[in-house]
């Protein structure tokens, strides 16, 4: 009698977890991939997150809550973010490239400051949230348990992502400069490839999918100011316990994170978001340079 | 190789300054006392960070987390214990350098920015804890109304409090980096592998760096639970640790001071510009992106360069990077 209602309650914990853990993921691949190539933390990768989840949506409003207009969000807020992060990369940020790795921290931590409150500034304070097209509402029925279409759907765009970086960054011609240009940008430079903009693809690349995070994550949350704060930090303990870098550590890392705060609302539920906290202490502690192998 | 030990004109304005600062609370109003005490509090914090990153080279990404154990061990002792409310305010630094020594040796093992990396993590882990242990720290409404020992009431007497801790903390700061230590420490900074190979055990030196860090910024904790009776979970965000670093920035890296004009600058305005507009954290931003490319050596750091110019012009030689605005 017991039975059923907890496999019910574990399998939907569960699909909240995964879900989860496929937005943390898409995030936490950008920083990853930015600190892989750029060696920089990019601090400010929170506020674009949720520059992503407000632009997409407006481009939903816009769009008059018409089904089409979730697809366009979807396609649009990355964008946008996009074109934020290539103008404060030509504009300021290139031109920090030789200096201290402290410097261009604190540089992200500037561009954070100001694009939080240029948020603020464009959508205010108010709670936000997107509907997300009739698809992907209601929910499917699987063994006896009602599981959100919308966090399948989410099942699904995580690893498409996940296969989409791996193939740009092992199979394309930008990915392997990039790569390269992390280990030895000068010599890079020296076989005539201009290395300036394989960076500021690079981080427009990160910046995208953290724009990508934001428009997807917006179904599933309000949409508000500081949700730049918490994403940040999760992020950077994801990519730490999953090896600085590495992509497929940016997966572990997001799915031990996801997994652990959800299944963890059923032991003890005031803790929850302790959980994974302790999950990254332990790991770090045994591991400290994280489960995989950091690309540093 | 001392010559001028004790005597620079530097030292001296700054001890005149210290003196002359007890008497502010018989001249000046409550709100300026508070932001002075604010500013000394905020100071001390940063300079603790410089110790650390100035002249140790250590990637100390979240010291706030630091300034957040001292803070809120003295609350807790004081609140939910029945022991004097001395002893708390003597634990806070002590339980703060134990966190220090404790993350850090979970750190230490690694190299610069996975360093900071790590240390973000574990911050952020304590103050995940403030946030979400309700029973003990009342979560994100902090702890309010921390009773204090009788001497400390009123802001007079909170004043003179901070300005003497504050000053302790200086002359035991300052004495540290002139200790073969304190030159130890910048060797490692700057060539952690010579220093290797001449015997000296990096590990151990920035460990013991990070602990005294640790321990003056559990001070800069206790003294703002003196100053506004209360804590709150977002002394323990990485937020402020960031901030802090805008202080030392603005300040100067690798002067004694520059941390303390940084912090007195920035709370100064703050305060300013807060009471016009609600977007001081645009305004934050730009100041520190504005540093970034035209100052990066911060006020301190350009005046000792135009003062060795100077030197340089009238044809005596110049003085070390680390001593001159000692």
């Amino acid at each position: 009698m017991e039975a059923a209602p907890s496999l019910a309650s574990f399998l939907s914990q569960l699909l909240v977890g995964l879900s989860r853990a496929m937005i943390l993921f898409i995030v936490a691949s950008g920083l990853s991939f930015i600190l892989g190539v750029l060696r920089v933390p990019n601090v400010a990768h929170g506020s674009l997150y949720m520059i992503g989840a407000f632009a997409a949506h407006s481009i939903a409003t816009a769009l008059g809550g018409h089904p089409a207009g979730f697809w366009a969000a979807m396609a649009g807020a990355p964008l946008i973010v996009g074109a934020v992060s290539l103008a404060a990369e030509r504009l300021l940020f290139r031109h920090l490239y030789e200096r201290e790795h402290l410097m261009l921290l604190l540089f992200t931590f500037g561009l954070a400051l100001i694009l939080g409150d240029l948020t603020k500034m464009t959508w205010g304070a108010d709670y936000r949230s997107i509907v997300p097209p009739p698809a992907l509402q209601g929910s499917l029925d699987v063994l006896g348990t009602a599981l959100p279409r919308y966090n399948l759907f989410l099942l699904l765009v995580g690893p498409a992502v996940a296969l989409a970086l791996w193939a740009v960054s092992t199979k394309t011609r930008f990915g392997k400069i990039a790569r390269a240009a992390a280990v030895d940008r000068e010599m890079v430079g020296a076989i005539g490839i201009n290395v300036s903009w394989v960076f500021a693809w690079a981080f427009v690349l990160g910046c995208v999918l953290a724009g990508l995070g934001g428009a997807l994550v917006s179904p599933t949350i309000s949409v508000t100011l500081g949700m730049d704060h918490t994403i940040i930090i999760e992020a950077f303990l994801i990519v730490t316990i999953g090896g600085l870098g590495n992509i497929g550590g940016a997966l572990v890392g997001s799915l031990l994170f996801g997994v652990t705060q959800s299944l963890g609302v059923l032991v003890l539920p005031q803790f929850a978001i302790v959980f994974p906290y302790l999950a990254v202490v332990l790991i770090l502690t045994f591991k400290p340079t994280g489960l995989l192998r950091s690309v540093w | 190789m001392r010559p001028e030990r004790s005597l620079s004109p530097a030292r001296l304005w700054a001890f005149g300054l210290w003196l002359a600062l007890f008497l502010t609370p018989l001249a000046a109003g409550r709100f300026t006392v508070y932001i002075l005490g604010v500013i000394l509090v905020t100071g001390l914090l940063a300079m603790s960070l410089n110790l650390l990153v100035g002249h140790g080279g250590a990637y100390q990404f979240h010291h706030g987390a630091f300034y957040g154990v001292g803070a809120y061990t003295a609350a807790l002792l004081i609140t939910k214990t029945s022991l004097p409310a001395w002893v708390g305010l003597a634990a806070g630094p002590a339980a703060a350098a134990a966190a220090g020594l404790l993350i850090g040796s979970l750190c230490i093992r690694l190299n610069k920015l996975y360093f900071g990396m790590i240390q973000i993590s574990l911050g952020s882990l304590l103050w995940i804890l403030a946030l979400r242990w309700y029973d003990l720290t009342n979560g994100d409404d902090g702890i309010h109304g921390i009773p204090l020992p009788e001497i400390l009431s009123g802001s007079g007497p909170t004043f003179t409090f901070i300005l003497l801790v504050v000053g302790v903390c200086l002359l035991g700061m300052h004495r540290i980096l002139e200790s073969p230590f304190g030159t130890t420490l910048r060797a490692i900074r700057d060539n952690p592998q010579r220093c290797a190979a001449v015997g000296i055990n990096v590990r151990r030196h920035q460990l013991a760096a990070i602990g005294i860090a640790a321990f003056f910024a559990g001070v800069a904790g206790v003294l703002f639970v003196v100053l506004e009776g209360s804590v709150f979970p977002d002394m323990l965000f990485w937020v402020l640790s960031l901030e802090i670093f805008i202080m030392c920035l603005l300040g100067g890296w690798f002067t004694f001071f520059g941390p303390m004009v940084g912090a007195a600058i920035i709370v100064l305005l703050r305060t300013v510009v807060g009471g016009y507009t609600e977007y001081w954290t645009l305004i934050l931003g730009v100041v520190l992106i504005l540093l970034i490319f035209f100052l990066p050596e911060g006020l301190m750091g350009v005046g000792h360069r135009l003062r060795v110019y100077r030197h340089r012009a009238a044809g005596a030689p110049s003085r070390g990077a680390d001593r001159a605005a000692g």
